[in-house]
C-alpha cells in the first residue's frame, strides 16, 4: 500500500500539496482522489503545491497535464505552484512546457489567480 | 670514454666556476629581459637553479627525466609560471635556461672530452627548457579557463526593474553553456524577488539564428512553468527580419521593440494585478 496524497478543502478550493517525490502509483491515486472530490465538494479551483518536490519527470509533467484538463472539464481551474528553478529546467530540457496548465510562484499568488478567475468567471453573464 | 668521467668533468667545472658562471648568465639572461624583473630576484632564481642543476648532476647523472632532477623540474615549472603570470613569452623563458649553454661553452669545447660532456650537458638543458615552456602553456590555459569562467559569470546579470519585474540584459552570443547560467539565474531571482515579470532583453545580441532563438524559447518556457511572464524587449529591425526569413515561430510569447516599451506593459500589468486585489479584498 503506497502513501496517499492528501486534497485538502478550504472554501472552493482544494489544495493539494506534494510533499514527498512521487511515484507513478502515487500520481494515478492522486488523480483518482481528486476527481472525486471536485464533484463531492463542488470545488471551483484546485491548486497544486510543488514546492518540496526536487525530481519531476515527464510522467508526473504529463499527468500533471493531463490532471488540470480533468478538473477542467468538471468546472475547476488548476493552478499548479512553487515550481522550483532546477525542475522548470529540467522539464524544458526534456521537451515539457506543461501547455494549458496555469502556474504561479507561491501558494500566495496562486490562490489570487484564481479568485481573479472565478471574479472573471461570475462577471460574465 | 665513461659517462661518469663526464659526469666528473661537469660537476668540477661547475663547482670551480660557481661564482664567475652565474655572474655571465645572470648578465645573459638580464640582457633578454631587458629589466622587466628586478636583477636581484633574477639572481636568486638563476642561483637556485644553479644549485638544484648541479646537485642533480652529482646524485642522478645527465638524464633530465630522472628522480634526481625532481627538484629542479618543480623549480622550474615555479619559474616558468612566474614568468607566464608577468607577460613573458615562452622564448624568453626558455632563452633563460639555453643561456646557461653559451656560458659553459668556451670553458668546456677546448678538448675532445670537454666537447662530449658539453654535447650532454647541452641535450640535458634542452630537456629542461622544454619543460619550462610546457609549464607556461599549462599555465596559459588555466588563466584562460578561470577568465572565460569569469566572463561567463559577469556577462549575465539579472536585475530588478520594479517590484515585482526583473530583466535580463543579455550582451554576447548565446551558447548552451551561457543559456543555463542566465536560465538559472533568471529562475532563481524570479523566487528570490516574487516577481510575475521577467524581460530578456537582447539589444546586444548580434545575432539570431535558430539555435539562439531555441535557447531563448527554452528560457521563456521554463520561467513561464515558474509561473512568471516572460516578455523578450530589444528585437532590432534586422534581427526581426531574419527571425522572420528564418521561420522561426516565437508562438504567443510577448516580443519588443524597446526595454522601455516592454517595462511600461510589464508595470501597467502588475499595477493591474494590484488594484484587482484590492479589489478582491473590499
Amino acid at each position: 500500500m503506497t502513501d496517499r496524497v492528501p486534497v485538502l478543502k478550504i472554501g472552493e478550493i482544494l489544495l493539494v500539496s506534494i510533499q514527498i517525490d512521487l511515484e507513478d502509483e502515487m500520481v494515478l491515486d492522486l488523480q483518482e482522489d481528486l476527481s472525486q472530490k471536485i464533484v463531492s465538494a463542488g470545488a471551483k479551483g484546485v491548486v497544486i503545491d510543488i514546492s518540496a518536490l526536487e525530481i519531476v519527470d515527464s510522467f508526473v509533467g504529463r499527468m500533471l497535464a493531463t490532471i488540470a484538463s480533468i478538473s477542467r472539464m468538471l468546472g475547476a481551474e488548476t493552478v499548479v505552484v512553487g515550481m522550483r528553478p532546477a525542475v522548470a529546467m529540467t522539464l524544458v530540457e526534456l521537451g515539457l512546457s506543461l501547455q494549458g496548465v496555469r502556474t504561479a510562484l507561491n501558494l500566495e499568488r496562486g490562490l489570487k489567480l484564481l479568485r481573479r478567475l472565478s471574479t472573471a468567471h461570475s462577471a460574465r453573464p | 670514454m665513461a659517462p661518469e668521467e663526464n659526469t666528473q668533468l661537469l660537476i668540477e667545472t661547475l663547482t670551480s666556476h660557481r661564482e664567475e658562471f652565474l655572474a655571465q648568465w645572470g648578465a645573459i639572461v638580464g640582457e633578454a629581459l631587458q629589466g622587466r624583473l628586478s636583477v636581484a630576484e633574477m639572481r636568486r632564481e638563476l642561483g637556485e637553479l644553479y644549485e638544484a642543476i648541479l646537485q642533480a648532476i652529482a646524485a642522478g647523472g645527465l638524464d633530465a627525466d630522472g628522480e634526481a632532477y625532481g627538484e629542479t623540474r618543480s623549480l622550474l615549472i615555479e619559474l616558468s609560471r612566474n614568468r607566464a603570470r608577468q607577460g613573458f613569452t615562452p622564448t624568453e623563458t626558455a632563452t633563460s635556461v639555453f643561456a646557461l649553454k653559451a656560458v659553459l661553452e668556451p670553458a668546456l669545447t677546448g678538448e675532445e672530452h670537454g666537447t662530449r660532456t658539453y654535447l650532454q650537458f647541452a641535450k640535458l638543458l634542452d630537456g629542461l627548457a622544454l619543460l619550462t615552456t610546457e609549464a607556461y602553456v599549462r599555465t596559459r590555459e588555466e588563466i584562460i579557463a578561470s577568465q572565460a569562467e569569469q566572463l561567463l559569470e559577469l556577462s549575465t546579470p539579472v536585475v530588478q526593474l520594479w517590484k515585482g519585474v526583473v530583466g535580463v540584459p543579455l550582451v554576447g552570443t548565446l551558447d548552451s553553456a551561457r543559456t543555463q547560467v542566465v536560465m538559472e539565474k533568471l529562475l532563481q531571482t524570479l523566487v528570490d524577488t516574487d516577481s510575475t515579470h521577467a524581460i530578456i532583453d537582447i539589444t546586444g545580441v548580434p545575432t539570431v539564428d535558430t539555435q539562439v532563438a531555441q535557447h531563448l524559447l527554452k528560457t521563456v518556457v521554463a520561467a513561464r512553468m515558474m509561473g512568471a511572464q516572460c516578455t523578450i524587449s530589444g528585437i532590432r529591425p534586422q534581427i526581426a527580419q531574419t527571425i522572420v526569413a528564418l521561420g522561426i515561430q516565437f508562438g504567443d510569447i510577448q516580443t519588443n521593440a524597446s526595454l522601455a516599451d516592454a517595462l511600461r506593459q510589464a508595470v501597467r500589468e502588475v499595477a493591474k494585478d494590484a488594484e484587482d486585489d484590492v479589489r478582491g479584498l473590499l
